[in-house]
């Protein structure tokens, strides 16, 4: 009788095994970092891409009831397939759009936004990478939507798509 | 020439502790970056990773140590951006309670059968 109770545990305990494990296989095993959303965003000062003066966060986040901050590098090839995307944004009068060149060569950079053309109300630079860490950021593109009270309401990692412009325009409207 | 003495001593003693300040804030950048996982090379600490994200992040903790934040505040902000996964010894709160206390009950109730197996043993 108590040989049986424990074959029988044994085998359960196995089979939870089994299970966990197979569980575990199925699922991805690369993490993306929580977001909370409502999260406030962290005081810092850049430098502008094309005027080249230091600009702290507090004048870019004001006059304006939306913000989106987007992550972009020329050398970096998803953020030329949303390039459309955000030219499409940034005919919303609701939204200011904040460039943050990320670790890039500003001349290069400006040659993009030439070519490509510019969405965006101002550009910074972030040639250590620290402003985007700052900021929480993943990887490039990232995008982040911000209210008027400074706070991060939906982040977008990888770049943006019909679908993203579309949940943005209805969240803004 | 007392003078020229006393202003190269002043200068040697201020020297060393410069060099003491900033050997100090090496170490704590090196600690901490032991204790957080790159988002990049996952699997890598950001000690260990020389991902872009990591290179990044090592200047940030260089910097936040400068501005005068403990390492205990450098974790915070880092958690608050990017989650408690962010850091490979994770505190003692309601999300890793179990975590912590498991080996000790287990632990316990292992030590309370064999206790329990020797006075019946004895008896």
């Amino acid at each position: 009788m108590k040989n049986k109770i424990l074959i029988i545990l044994l085998i359960f305990f196995l089979s939870f095994c089994f299970f966990v494990l197979f569980k575990s296989l199925q699922g991805s095993s690369i993490y993306v970092p929580e977001k909370e959303e409502g999260r406030q965003v962290s005081e810092f000062i850049s430098e502008d891409l094309f005027t080249k003066k230091k600009i702290t966060s507090s004048e870019i986040f004001q006059s304006s009831d939306y913000y989106i901050l987007n992550i972009w590098a020329s050398w970096c090839a998803p953020c030329r397939e949303e390039h459309p995307q955000l030219m499409e944004l940034s005919k919303n009068p609701s939204i200011k759009l904040i460039g943050l060149n990320y670790k890039d060569d500003p001349k290069k950079a400006k040659n993009f936004l030439k070519k490509l053309g510019n969405p965006f109300s101002v550009t910074i630079t972030d040639k250590s990478g620290i402003v985007s860490i700052e900021f929480g950021g993943y990887g490039i593109p990232e995008t982040f939507l911000i209210n008027k009270d400074k706070k991060i309401i939906k982040t977008f990692i990888g770049n943006l798509t019909d679908d993203s412009v579309n949940q943005i325009n209805s969240i803004v409207k | 020439m007392k003078l020229f003495k006393i202003f190269f001593l002043l200068a040697v003693i201020l020297n060393s502790f410069t060099i003491s300040f900033a050997e100090k804030n090496d170490q704590l950048t090196i600690k901490i970056s032991k204790n957080l996982r790159c988002v990049i090379c996952q699997g890598q600490s950001i000690y260990d990773s020389q991902s872009e994200f990591a290179v990044s992040m090592k200047l940030l903790i260089k910097k936040k140590i400068e501005e005068g934040l403990s390492e205990k505040e450098i974790y915070e902000f880092l958690i608050d951006k990017y989650g408690e996964w962010i850091v490979y010894d994770t505190g003692f709160n309601r999300n890793t309670f179990i975590l912590w206390a498991l080996p000790v009950l287990l632990f316990f109730l292992g030590g309370a059968i064999i206790l329990k197996k020797l006075v019946f043993r004895k008896v």
